[in-house]
Order: C-alpha cells, then sequence, then structure tokens
C-alpha cells in the first residue's frame, strides 16, 4: 500500500520483478559477468545516488532482502515475478522460473509467478509450458525474441513454432504474454529491436495479451503504432520509470506519447527489481506532473486517476486480482 | 605523444577525428566522437591508420556496432593519404567478428556466418536514415517556428530559401546545416528549387496537416532522444565502473565524455 500525503491508500502492483542469482560462483563464462554488469550499469545510471547498491549485493541478494525492498520498506502490495533463464551464461540459470518459486512459495499472497518458453525448443517447449502450468499455476510467460540459441539469432512471435506455443497457451489459460521489447541483453544479428512482429500475434491471438515489456524503447514509435490499433497490447513501464530521475522531461514526453497513443487503461508500473527498487519510483510518480506544455500537444494528463490505474489497478485487471480480498488480507 | 611525425602526425590525427565526427551512431543520429565512443586514434607513418571505439555496453546491437565500424573504415580512407583504416571494435560481445569483418570488407551477413537474405545493412540504413532526417526537420522546423516564421511560409520554402534563411539561437546554424545534408539524401530531388520540408517519401506538406506532421516527427524524436540518455548514462556508468582499456604508447585518447 502507498499512503499519499493527502492519506490516501494506493493498492500498488509491481508489474515486472526478478529474483535472480548473478554472483561469480553461479557465471558460467564471461558473458554472465558481462551480463550482471551491464545491468549494474543501468542500476547506477538511472537510480538516485542514495539508491545505488553495492556491487556485491547487486549480484545475488537474498529472499528477505527481496521482500523487504517490495513489501515492508517498499509499497508494493503484489509483484509478478518473470524469469530470466540465461543459462548459458549462468550455471543454475540467472533466475528461472524454478529459482523464482522459492520466494513466491514462501509469500503466496504477494508474488504472482510467470513462465518462460522458447518456442525454438519445439516439442519440448510444449511440454515445458505443461509442465510450469501443472507445477505453479502460472498465468503469465516472460518471452525474450532477441535471444541468442546455439546459431540462431533470436526468434519472432510470428513463427510457426510460437504459434504453437501460443495456442497452447490459450488452450492451458496462460493468457499473459510479457514481451521483452526494449533494450536488448543478448542482441540480435538482425534488427533486434524491432516489434512489427507483435502485430501478427496480437491479431491471431485476440485471446492472450501482449505486455510489451519497456514499450519497445527505442522504438516507442513502432510500438505506439502497433498498440494503438491492437486491443490486446499492452505497455510495461519497466525502464521507463527511473527516466523520471535522470531526465523528468524526457520522461514526460513518454508517458504522453503514451497516455495518446495506448492509453491510461493499458499501461503497468513496474520497477524491474532489483535493478531498481519500487519505493522512490512509486513516490517520485505520484508526485510527478506534466509540464503544461506537453499537456498541451498532446492533450493527456497524468492526473491522480490515471496514476492508480498505471500503479495497480490495470494489472490487477490483467491478473483477475480482486482488489477488495487482497486489501483485506495484506493490509489487515 | 609520439615523436616520429611530430606536427605532421598530429594534424593528420586531427583530419582523421574531422573525418569521424561526421559518422553517426545510426540509432541517436550523434556523431559518434561527441558520444564519447572513440578511444583513440593511431596513424603509422606509412599512412595506416587505427581507430579504437568502444560502445556503452559489451551487448549493444552488433549490427549498430558493424554500420559505424563500417561507416568509420569509409570515412577516413577517403583521406588522399590514408593507405589502410582500420576501426577496431573494443570490449564488445562480437568485437572479433565485427573487427574482421570490416577489415576484410566482408557484408555483415557473412562476416557472422550467415547465409541468405540478411547479408546487407542496407534496409536498417535506409530506416536509420529516415528517422535521422525526420528527427533533425523538427528540431528545425520548431526553431523556425519560435521565431515567428509561418506554417504557410514553411510548407512552401524552397531548398535555396533555406540555405539563404537565418536560423536564431545558439545552435540554429548547426540545425540548418544537419537538416540540409540529410535533405540531400531523403525526400526526393533536392535542389534550390525543390522544397526545403518534406516527408520521407518527397511528398510535400500542406499547412492543414502541419501540426499533425509534426507530432509524427515528435513521436520518432523521442524514440531516439530516449534511447541516447540511456546510452549516455551506461556510457558514463560504466567508465565509472571500470577503467578504459590502456592505450599503447604511441596511441592519443581523444574522447571527451560526460561525467
Amino acid at each position: 500500500m502507498y499512503r499519499t500525503s493527502d492519506g490516501e491508500e494506493l493498492f500498488i502492483v509491481d508489474g515486472h520483478t526478478h529474483f535472480w542469482d548473478a554472483a561469480p560462483a553461479n557465471q558460467r563464462n564471461i558473458h554472465g559477468k558481462q551480463f550482471i554488469d551491464c545491468f549494474y550499469a543501468y542500476h547506477s545510471a538511472l537510480s538516485p545516488e542514495q539508491e545505488v547498491w553495492p556491487k556485491e549485493k547487486f549480484e545475488k541478494y537474498d529472499a528477505e532482502t527481496m521482500v523487504r525492498d517490495l513489501f515492508v520498506d517498499g509499497p508494493v502490495d503484489m509483484a509478478i515475478i518473470q524469469p530470466t533463464y540465461l543459462k548459458e551464461f549462468y550455471i543454475e540459470g540467472f533466475n528461472t522460473t524454478e529459482q523464482n518459486a522459492v520466494i513466491t512459495q514462501a509469500h503466496p499472497d504477494r508474488f504472482i509467478l510467470n513462465g518462460s518458453f522458447d518456442p525454438r525448443e519445439g516439442t519440448a517447449a510444449l511440454e515445458h509450458l505443461h509442465a510450469l502450468k501443472e507445477a505453479y499455476g502460472i498465468r503469465g510467460v516472460k518471452l525474450y525474441t532477441a535471444e541468442w540459441r546455439g546459431a540462431s539469432r533470436g526468434w519472432r512471435l510470428n513463427d510457426t513454432e510460437a504459434y504453437r506455443c501460443f495456442e497452447l497457451c490459450e488452450k492451458l489459460g496462460i493468457t499473459n504474454m510479457h514481451v521483452h521489447k526494449g533494450p536488448t541483453i543478448t542482441p540480435l544479428a538482425k534488427d533486434a529491436f524491432d516489434c512489427h512482429d507483435v502485430d501478427y500475434a496480437a491479431t491471431d491471438f485476440p485471446n492472450l495479451n501482449f505486455i510489451v515489456e519497456h514499450v519497445g524503447l527505442p522504438r516507442l514509435d513502432d510500438f505506439c503504432w502497433i498498440a494503438v490499433q491492437e486491443e490486446n497490447v499492452w505497455g510495461g513501464l519497466a525502464v521507463v520509470m527511473p527516466f523520471m530521475h535522470a531526465r523528468p522531461r524526457y520522461f514526460a514526453e513518454v508517458i504522453a506519447e503514451l497516455l495518446f497513443w495506448v492509453g491510461e487503461d493499458k499501461l503497468t508500473f513496474a520497477s524491474d527489481y532489483a535493478i531498481w527498487t519500487p519505493k522512490w519510483l512509486v513516490e517520485k510518480f505520484w508526485a510527478f506532473e506534466l509540464p503544461e506544455d506537453i499537456k498541451q500537444e498532446r492533450g493527456v494528463d497524468l492526473t491522480p486517476e490515471v496514476k492508480r490505474k498505471i500503479l495497480g489497478l490495470n494489472a490487477a485487471r490483467l491478473y483477475d486480482i480482486d482488489i477488495d480480498a487482497a486489501k483485506a488480507k495484506l493490509w489487515s | 605523444m609520439s615523436t616520429a611525425g611530430g606536427a605532421n602526425e598530429a594534424g593528420r590525427e586531427a583530419e582523421v577525428l574531422a573525418c569521424l565526427a561526421a559518422v553517426t551512431d545510426p540509432e541517436l543520429d550523434e556523431p559518434v566522437t561527441d558520444l564519447g565512443f572513440v578511444e583513440n586514434v593511431t596513424v603509422g607513418a606509412d599512412g595506416a591508420v587505427s581507430i579504437a571505439f568502444r560502445l556503452p555496453t559489451f551487448w549493444c546491437a552488433a549490427n549498430f556496432a558493424y554500420m559505424m565500424a563500417e561507416d568509420m573504415r569509409d570515412a577516413v580512407s577517403a583521406l588522399p593519404w590514408v593507405t589502410r583504416a582500420v576501426p577496431k571494435l573494443l570490449d564488445h560481445m562480437c568485437a572479433e567478428q565485427v573487427n574482421r569483418g570490416v577489415a576484410q570488407g566482408l557484408e555483415f551477413g557473412a562476416a557472422f556466418g550467415e547465409a541468405g537474405d540478411d547479408d546487407s545493412l542496407a534496409n536498417l540504413r535506409t530506416t536509420f536514415r529516415h528517422k535521422a532526417f525526420q528527427g533533425r526537420q523538427e528540431a528545425l522546423l520548431r526553431a523556425l517556428l519560435a521565431q515567428g516564421l509561418h506554417k504557410a511560409a514553411l510548407v512552401a520554402m524552397t531548398v535555396g530559401e533555406l540555405e539563404r534563411a537565418t536560423v536564431a539561437g545558439a545552435e540554429g546554424a548547426c540545425l540548418k546545416r544537419r537538416y540540409l545534408q540529410m535533405r540531400a539524401l531523403v525526400g526526393g530531388p533536392a535542389g534550390p528549387d525543390a522544397l526545403a520540408f518534406v516527408t520521407t517519401e518527397g511528398e510535400s506538406l500542406t499547412e492543414a496537416g502541419f501540426d499533425e506532421h509534426l507530432r509524427t516527427l515528435a513521436s520518432v524524436r523521442i524514440s531516439m532522444e530516449f534511447n541516447g540518455a540511456l546510452c549516455r548514462g551506461l556510457l558514463a556508468a560504466r567508465d565509472r565502473a571500470s577503467a578504459p582499456t590502456q592505450p599503447e604508447a604511441t596511441e592519443h585518447p581523444v574522447a571527451t565524455r560526460e561525467a
């Protein structure tokens, strides 16, 4: 819960969090080191100085730290935890569904655990989805189309094999496809940032939601163009949020673009924990106002009503969270 | 500083840097020199030039790295005294493929051992040239509107008139020069009588559609600027975290970075 200076109590859902182990002991090769170094660069480049962690803590934090940062010191009521396997870089994986399940099973009221699939695994991908559904009852998946795999430099949402996975997701009631379309982790030889494949998949699978994480940055314009046409395309604000601190005017322009094209009902707040922590993000976002000239030019506003939706109500709708029941359980 | 060559060598380095200043990061549409990507330049007595460069992260997209390396090679090779220009990408996951491929003059796909229709970066180059055109046009149009020009005058302005116009503000001349450079490449014929402000397809603008056109350009620019801010932040963080690769004795650090 976030209590505003006016005493209003807000229900907060963090749409994108991780419980990773990138400690040197788990690094398989130089890529493991470079990967966490890159995350740490994001973290230290865009966090306020007092929020920057020591490198060692950033590489590996325990469950207690995460729970405290999100729910005790932080204002988050529920968090969606997204896996990133990266088994080619990390011996036990970076944060697999299984690793994440350790923390979510200890706090079942707080976390929504998501899975993942890689359509290039063919039949094994389908079996993996079945297993994840059975073991954890997952409702969503995190997808990395830019991930390298052997000789492959990535995949597209409209590949035949991906469509088989989507068909199975539909059948199993896994409805939320969180697609990483933003700054790349293992960039593709082709255009890793291209997000036009979302257009095809979203049209062909109207019963699935496609939450474009990082709103397609740096292809915000392409993303907006797709989202405006597809009812089931949403925008996830991980990586966008911390720009409030580093570049507030750009943040305002981006939010205005998103409100204009995507709309206030299809944007979800996210910290991308542990790259950033939710406390300062929520505080700053609640206090943030669009500059007058940007409001005028785009004809949009970031009102308290809009902020409430972005901070929790929209994600609650995606995951059928009964907010009153959750409040009764978590706020007592 | 190396001693052999003396002033002549320093002059040659300056010429190389001037060439590199014309090479842009295709995503950000800013010179690689301003972005602090160029680590150092070495000029050999035989006219061979080595250009060491570094991107904000180990993971920056390989295709863009390749484009920049090709552009550096071509820009510097255009100097009459240069016998060989060799870009060297440092600290990058694909450094080996990029450096070897560009040195051997391979197409991007071939350098990465891929065959088929993805051999060329031509389409990607066109896309980003269009984005750069749009970004530069928006900045210039806003500057001209701010100094009191009317939409009707802007949609009718020719390239020749724009060349003669004065753009106010500290960066006015630069905005005009950068736009005209790109107008020569995008939007169809660009002679003195051609329209200065057109779409990427070369269509003329209308007064009625002007505001909508400007908003479209803004969307493109916001994407590019946002990413630029991210890249600069990453570069600065990376420099804080680790000392750059030590240059050899004869190489001269040239990059200036934002703190």
